[in-house]
C-alpha cells in the first residue's frame, strides 16, 4: 500500500475503529500489569536510598506522572498541527481526550512532588525551577480545558484548542528557561537518553517498568476514548448502524465473537476496563 | 496593508478614548491600592515594587486585549477583516501595533509615575523602562492570539486571563529579574536580551497564529 | 528489604508521605478506569436509543 493511501486511512474514523479493537485490551492489560509489577517492586523490593531512606520510593509515582504530563502536552501540540495543517479528523478527538488525562498526570506529579519535598527539602512547596515549570504546565492544561468548555461546537472547540496547544508547545522551552532563572534545587533528570542513570539498577529498573506502564495507560486511554468518540460522532452513519444491527457486532473494548441477534446481548457486554 | 490597518485602528481608538484609557486608569488605581495597602512602609514597598509594577502591567494589558477584537466581532467587521484584509500578517500586525501604542507604550510612559508612587529605587528606573519597552510588545502580540481565540465567548475576560497567564510568564520573570538587577546596580543585559528575543520571536510567529485564530472564531459564530 | 509488614507500612518513618503519594496515584487510576467504563456505557446507551429510534421510524 502506498504511503498516501495509508495516511488517508489512518485519518478515517471507520478504519480506525475496525483495527483498534484488540489494541485497547492489549494496552490496558499491559498497563495494569506493568504498573502493578513496578509498584510492588519499587515499594517492597528496591533498596532504600542511602540519604533519603524510604521516602525516595515516591519516585515511582512522581517520575512517571511528570513524564506523562510533559509528553501529553507535546502530543497535544502534534495533534494540533495534524488537525490544523493536515485537517486530520481523528486528531481533534485525540486533543479532546488528552487534555483531561494530561491534567490528571500533571496534578499527580505536583501532588507527589509536594509530598516528596516535605521529608527531603523540609517544605511542602518550593518555587524551584522544575516545580514551577510543572505548575505552569498545569495552568496551560487549565487554559485548554476552559477554552474547550467555553466553545459549544465540538469541532470548533477542537480547532481552537489545537491552535492554543501549538502556541503553548512553542512557548514551553521559553517558559522552562525562564523559571530556571531562579536557582534550582531539584535533582537532575532521572533518565537521560545519552547517559546511563546514576542510580543503581535495582532502583531504576522498577521505575522503568512503571514509566512503561504509564505510557501503556496513556495508549489504552487514547484508543478507548477515540473508539467511543468515533461511535458517538458517526452514530448516524451506515457502518455504525450495521454494527448495532448485529451484522458485525463488536462494540465495546474487546473483539467479541459474532453474535447473530443484536439487541439484548449488547447490554451484557459491559464496557471497558 | 499595515499602514491602512494602523490608521483605521488609530481612528477607532481616538473615537473611543474612554475605553482606551480605562486600562491605564486601572493601572494607576491598582498601584495606589498597593501603596495604600502597604500602609506607608516604604522600604518593603520599594522592594516589592518591581514585581507589583510588572504584574499590574500584565493585568492592565489583559484588560485592553480583551477589547481588541470585541467591537469588530460584534458589528461584523471582523468577518470582513478575515476575508478581505490581505496579507493577513500585516493587517493583524497593524491592529496589534495600535493596541500596543495605546496600552504597552502608554504604560511604559506612565511607569516613572508608578515608580514614584511605589517607591522604586531610582537606580532601577532605566532598566524598568527599557524592560517594559522591550517586553510589552511580546505581551500584546501573544495576547492577541488569546484575544482572537476567545472573542465572542461568554466570560471572555477570565477565560482570556486563564489562557494568557502561563504564556506571559516568561516576560514577567525576565522583566522583574531585570528590574531587580538594575536596582542592585548590576547590568541586566541578559534579561533585556531575553525580553527583546521573546518580542522578536512573537513578532515573527504570532501574527500567523492570530490570523488563524480569528478564522476559527469567525467560522464558529 | 523489609523485615515484616509493620516495617513495610512504617517505611522507616516516612510511611505517611509514601502512602499518601501512592494512595493519590491509585485513586487517580481508579477514577480513570471508572470514567472509561462510564464512557462506554454512555456510548452504548446512545447508540441503542438511536437504533430504537431508527427501527421505530421504519415500522409503519
Amino acid at each position: 500500500m502506498n504511503f498516501k493511501a495509508w495516511w488517508h486511512r489512518l485519518g478515517s474514523p471507520k478504519w480506525f475503529y475496525r483495527v483498534s479493537g484488540p489494541w485497547q485490551s492489549l494496552f490496558l492489560s499491559l498497563a495494569l500489569a506493568l504498573l502493578a509489577i513496578g509498584t510492588v517492586w519499587g515499594l517492597a523490593f528496591a533498596p532504600p536510598d542511602y540519604q533519603q531512606g524510604n521516602s525516595f520510593r515516591i519516585i515511582y509515582v512522581h517520575v512517571p506522572a511528570a513524564m506523562l504530563a510533559q509528553s501529553v502536552y507535546l502530543l497535544l501540540g502534534v495533534a494540533g498541527a495534524l488537525l490544523l495543517v493536515w485537517r486530520m479528523k481523528l486528531a481533534g478527538l485525540v486533543l479532546e481526550t488528552l487534555v483531561p488525562f494530561g491534567m490528571g498526570a500533571t496534578a499527580l506529579a505536583l501532588f507527589s512532588g509536594a509530598i516528596w519535598g516535605k521529608p527531603t527539602w523540609g517544605a511542602w512547596w518550593v518555587f524551584d525551577g522544575r516545580t514551577t515549570a510543572t505548575l505552569v504546565l498545569l495552568f496551560l492544561y487549565f487554559g485548554l480545558h476552559a477554552l474547550r468548555r467555553a466553545i459549544p461546537d465540538p469541532a470548533a472547540a477542537s480547532r481552537a484548542c489545537a491552535l492554543l496547544a501549538i502556541v503553548g508547545v512553542i512557548n514551553i522551552p521559553i517558559i522552562k528557561y525562564s523559571v530556571h532563572w531562579w536557582t534550582t534545587l531539584h535533582q537532575g533528570a532521572t533518565f537521560k537518553l545519552t547517559t546511563a542513570p546514576a542510580m543503581p539498577a535495582a532502583m531504576w529498573a522498577p521505575l522503568l517498568v512503571n514509566v512503561l506502564g504509564a505510557y501503556c495507560l496513556l495508549a489504552a486511554n487514547l484508543v478507548a476514548k477515540l473508539r467511543n468518540a468515533i461511535l458517538r460522532r458517526e452514530r448516524s452513519s451506515r457502518w455504525v448502524r450495521d454494527l448495532m444491527d448485529g451484522s458485525q457486532p463488536s462494540i465495546g473494548p474487546a473483539p467479541s465473537p459474532n453474535r447473530p441477534s443484536a439487541a439484548p446481548s449488547h447490554s451484557q457486554r459491559s464496557a471497558a476496563p | 496593508m499595515f499602514a491602512v490597518q494602523f490608521r483605521r485602528e488609530w481612528l477607532c481608538v481616538l473615537r473611543s478614548k474612554d475605553e482606551a484609557l480605562n486600562p491605564l486608569v486601572f493601572l494607576f488605581l491598582a498601584a495606589s491600592l498597593f501603596a495604600i495597602g502597604f500602609g506607608g512602609s516604604s522600604d518593603r514597598l520599594g522592594e516589592a515594587a518591581p514585581a507589583i509594577i510588572w504584574v499590574l502591567v500584565l493585568l492592565a494589558n489583559l484588560l485592553s486585549l480583551e477589547a481588541l477584537f470585541r467591537r469588530d466581532f460584534e458589528d461584523g467587521a471582523l468577518e470582513q477583516f478575515v476575508l478581505f484584509a490581505q496579507p493577513q500578517f500585516a493587517a493583524v500586525l497593524g491592529k496589534v501595533a495600535v493596541q500596543w501604542c495605546a496600552c504597552g507604550l502608554a504604560m511604559t510612559l506612565l511607569a516613572p509615575l508608578l515608580a514614584l508612587m511605589l517607591n522604586l529605587s531610582a537606580a532601577a528606573l532605566p532598566t524598568l523602562l527599557l524592560g517594559l519597552l522591550l517586553g510589552t510588545p511580546a505581551l500584546s502580540l501573544i495576547g492577541a492570539v488569546g484575544a482572537a481565540l476567545t472573542v465572542g465567548l461568554g466570560g471572555g475576560g477570565v477565560l482570556l486571563a486563564l489562557l494568557l497567564a502561563p504564556l506571559h510568564l516568561p516576560v514577567l520573570v525576565f522583566g522583574v529579574s531585570a528590574t531587580l538587577d538594575g536596582g542592585a546596580g548590576l547590568a541586566a543585559t541578559a534579561q533585556l536580551y531575553w525580553l527583546a528575543g521573546i518580542s522578536v520571536l512573537a513578532l515573527t510567529l504570532t501574527p500567523f497564529a492570530t490570523a488563524a485564530a480569528l478564522r476559527i472564531s469567525v467560522e464558529r459564530s | 528489604m523489609f523485615d515484616d509488614w509493620q516495617a513495610f507500612i512504617a517505611m522507616g518513618g516516612h510511611g505517611l508521605y509514601v502512602w499518601l503519594a501512592y494512595g493519590a496515584a491509585l485513586a487517580l487510576l481508579i477514577l480513570h478506569l471508572v470514567r472509561l467504563r462510564a464512557d462506554w456505557r454512555k456510548t452504548l446507551r446512545l447508540l441503542r436509543s438511536k437504533r430504537d429510534q431508527d427501527h421505530a421510524s421504519q415500522a409503519p
